[in-house]
């Protein structure tokens, strides 16, 4: 019966389940965000990425027509197909800056590894010589 | 006063360290010797050591770039004007590195002296084929972006004075660095020279470079080489941190 009601509705607005699904989903990725940052699990910084995504995503879900709006402006004839674009861009992006904090992160572990060992030398050789004093 | 220290990194080379520190101050008597163990899980350091050899701990495996790197921190903070890198694994034979120290010394303005498999003669090296092709692609790569005639551009065994130390404690590739570290050096306008050298058939361990990494290493390496091409270096002289 809600099934065809919504055929009858028309494709124009996209159906209200899936709209609530959308903000459901928003919701979720807020609430798992703001847990992990509260256990200290995961750091503002990084939460920040994730609570522009669920706002985003919340958006899309409350605001009707702005999908498609935004689609049909770029010339993106589905909906659906605007919103595989944006969520494939946001997790490229996302890989993009886990790679570069990864980079960052092993260049200075290896500069404190090294420091680490000369220091533990230094701390040898200067035992060494007040041993032997 | 000049001081010379050679660097030995060695991953789990228990079995081999020993001869190799002994052999390097039997034939190079002016050289202090320094292993840094990177990580190792046997012995290697206490045995360095009881050989006489001054050993740096990496606290966990960071790779032979970066133990290399230490080494040449090491030289770098305690005044050391030459520097030559002596694999463990006992591929390079110190009786060569008075060869290397005097190539370096006597023409001025040479920063690097390397031992190369290719230079004269050649001896027993016979590396397998694909190997040998990727070597005869970096020696012409590395001649061609130096404008100098390089016969192999992947020997480990080097060894330089105290601007290429200095170079090297600031800025050194993570992983096979050999390749790089030459065009560093060129970047920097420093001079590197080959001497014709023999290498063993190694005396324990593994090459870093196994079978399946081989097309992982040249990508890397490629991928480092072109890029750099694109950097803009600081000279040894200028600063940077």
């Amino acid at each position: 019966m809600t099934a065809f009601a919504l055929v009858l509705a028309g494709a124009k607005a996209p159906p209200t389940y899936q709209r609530v699904a959308v903000i459901a989903i928003a919701v979720l990725v807020l609430v798992v965000a703001v847990e992990l940052v509260r256990r200290r699990r995961l750091l503002e910084r990084y939460a920040l990425l994730w609570l522009i995504a669920a706002a985003g995503l919340f958006l899309l879900g409350v605001w009707q027509g702005l999908l498609t709006t935004l689609a049909t402006d770029v010339g993106v004839r589905s909906a659906p197909n605007a919103l595989f674009a944006l969520g494939f861009v946001f997790v490229v992006g996302l890989l993009l800056s886990v790679t570069l904090v990864i980079s960052r992160l092993t260049e200075q572990n290896k500069q404190l590894a090294q420091r680490l060992a000369l220091l533990d030398d230094r701390l040898a050789e200067l035992e060494r010589e007040r041993a032997g004093r | 006063m000049s001081r010379h220290l050679a660097i030995v990194p060695a991953l789990n080379e228990a079995g081999s360290i020993a001869q190799i520190v002994t052999e390097i101050r039997r034939h190079a008597a002016g050289f202090d010797v320094l292993v840094v163990d990177d990580g190792s899980v046997d012995n290697t350091a206490a045995v360095a050591a009881a050989a006489g050899a001054r050993v740096l701990r990496m606290p966990f495996n960071v790779g032979i770039g970066g133990a290399v790197q230490c080494g040449y921190l090491y030289a770098r903070d305690n005044g050391y004007t030459v520097a030559v890198q002596v694999d463990g694994d006992g591929q390079h034979d110190p009786r060569d590195i008075p060869r290397l120290l005097a190539a370096l010394e006597e023409e001025p303005g040479v920063e690097m002296a390397t031992g190369s498999r290719f230079v004269g003669e050649q001896g027993g090296y016979r590396p397998s084929p694909p190997r040998r092709i990727g070597m005869r692609l970096f020696a012409g790569l590395v001649s061609l972006i130096t404008g100098q005639k390089l016969t192999d551009a992947t020997s480990g065994f080097r060894m330089s004075a105290r601007r290429g130390i200095e170079l090297f404690a600031r800025d050194y590739p993570p992983d096979y660095p050999e390749v790089e570290a030459i065009l560093l050096l060129h970047a920097h306008r420093l001079r590197v020279r080959e001497v014709a050298v023999e290498m063993r058939p190694r005396t324990s361990g593994r090459s870093t470079i196994a079978r399946g990494v081989q097309v992982y290493y040249m990508a890397k390496v490629l991928l480092a080489v072109l890029v750099g091409l694109l950097r803009r270096r600081p000279t040894a002289d200028g600063d940077r941190s």
